[in-house]
């Protein structure tokens, strides 16, 4: 026993086993995809950039109730609101820090009317800081880009919720 | 007037050697890291040009444009110095390596002396990254990568008195012509697996990467440098491994000689030949890189004082006996 575990450490029987694997290993098919040209699945309950969407008609479902604000464990969200000339509360001003925003999804659990969601969006990498303090347009510009694929993955997930 | 033109002369083939030099290391660090991805089934650098060939031009520019950082509290000369002597000493290092019989940039007669002396010396960049840094983890990096250095050019050393026992020559051409017949690979293949697994050693590569292993030590020497000083130690190692590659093709590969002596064989140029020959070394070195567990310290020292410096001896011994006894000792012409 001894022997034979000498005589495989002087003719590095098992390095050489090690290498014969590696060059195999070569030519077998690759386990990653090639990311910016090829994606990965995204789960419809993944929990990416923020969008706030709005009603068929076009109205913001958003009807400043605060209960995100008053949820957000970080603290990212600012709301500010008044009332519309048609007597309905609106927010004036909704901001995301998605700097400060941890991504923890409770924002779209309090929601009592699917207003603010976040998407299956996760490449909105910027080069400055300011271009992360998301404000009202630019989420409702996500809500209207995203809403199809928003609007499904909120239904797919419904059964669960 | 004619001093200047044989100064133009000099220039000229200095940058001949240099630039294709200093090209291919950045395409063997583009190899190195596909290697390793292939072999761990990824797909490694792809996007950067073709195949991603030009990675490492791009990692050369986002070097260039970041910002040096000096400690406060280092020795600033000392610091500055370090990445520049490791990235000359292994450059100046190619000046003896022949590329054919005559594409050779300095041809003098201790040639392998003065490859070794060389390579020993690229010890001192580290050493002094390392001091100068005034940090304690370049520091322990610095010691390890010393000690480790050492303990390994010894069996180098005596590995090349093995191969210059059957030449008779230190000039670089001479022995490898006298691999004509047979390269020294087959009659001192030991040698050569323990000149290889040395030469891992000596270029601080897995699985003997501890003066960078970043569990224990952060990057080792390196952890104060950014920017370019950083990219030049980087540069200095790649072209040392590129350089113990070339080392192991001239000692044990026959360097610029093709495989078997035909006609045919010799219509490719001889260049070539030493090419492929150190790409095929650089490539084993990739493939042991992802595939073998980093060694412990003492392990390390173990192997290189108790078991290869002795082996070596024995084989020098051996090597010795057996030219003398069949009267089979190079003549000295």
């Amino acid at each position: 026993m001894k022997l034979a575990r000498l005589l495989k450490t002087i003719f590095m029987i098992d390095f050489a086993a090690g290498l014969l694997i590696a060059v195999k290993e070569v030519f077998k098919s690759k386990k990653t995809i090639n990311y910016p040209f090829e994606k990965g699945q995204v789960s419809p309950r993944a929990r990416g950039e923020h969008a706030l969407r709005r009603y068929p008609n076009g109205e913001e479902r958003c009807i400043a109730c605060k209960l995100c604000e008053a949820v957000c464990p970080a603290q990212a969200i600012t709301i500010e609101s008044s009332e519309r000339e048609d007597g309905s509360r609106k927010t004036t001003r909704y901001d995301i820090d998605m700097l400060k925003c941890i991504y923890c999804g409770l924002c779209e659990e309090s929601c009592p009317v699917d207003a603010i969601v976040q998407g299956p969006n996760f490449e909105f990498a910027t080069e400055t800081r300011e271009e992360l303090y998301y404000n009202k347009e630019k989420l409702l510009e996500n809500g209207d880009r995203w809403e199809n694929i928003l609007a499904s993955n909120i239904k797919a997930d419904n059964p669960y919720r | 007037m004619n001093s200047l033109y044989i100064l133009f002369n000099e220039t000229y083939k200095i940058l001949f050697l240099l630039i294709p030099v200093l090209v291919t290391v950045a395409m063997i660090v583009w190899l190195d890291r596909r290697v390793w991805a292939l072999v761990q089934k990824r797909r490694g650098p792809n996007v950067v040009g073709p195949f991603g060939l030009l990675q490492s031009l791009a990692d050369a520019l986002k070097y260039i444009f970041k910002e040096i950082i000096i400690p406060a509290s280092s020795n600033k000369v000392i610091f500055i110095l370090a990445p520049i002597i490791t990235m000359t000493l292994a450059l100046v290092a190619w000046a003896v390596i022949p590329f054919s019989e005559n594409l050779v940039l300095a041809d003098i007669n201790v040639g392998i002396l003065y490859l070794f002396a060389v390579s020993s010396l690229g010890v001192y960049g580290i050493i002094m990254g390392g001091w100068a840094s005034n940090s304690k983890y370049p520091f322990l990096g610095a010691i390890r990568s010393a000690a480790q250095m050492v303990s390994y050019e010894v069996s180098i050393g005596v590995i090349i008195i093995n191969v210059l026992l059957c030449v008779g020559s230190l000039n670089l051409n001479d022995i490898v012509l006298a691999q004509k017949n047979m390269w020294f690979v087959l009659p001192l293949f030991p040698m050569f697996v323990i000149f290889f697994i040395s030469a891992l050693a000596e270029t601080n590569r897995p699985p003997f990467d501890l003066p960078e292993a970043e569990a224990e030590l952060v990057a080792g020497y390196q952890t104060e440098y950014s920017g370019m000083m950083y990219a030049m130690f980087w540069l200095g190692e790649y072209a040392n491994i590129l350089l113990m590659c070339a080392m192991g093709s001239i000692l044990f590969l026959g360097g610029w000689l093709p495989p078997l002596d035909i006609e045919t064989l010799k219509f490719v140029p001889a260049p070539i030949w030493l090419i492929f020959k150190i790409l095929f070394l650089f490539i084993l070195f990739a493939l042991v890189k992802a595939i073998v567990p980093r060694y412990r310290y003492d392990q390390l020292m173990k192997l290189g004082w108790k078991i290869f410096l002795p082996f070596s001896l024995i084989w020098v011994v051996l090597t010795a006996g057996y030219l003398l006894y069949f009267n089979l000792l190079p003549v000295q012409t």
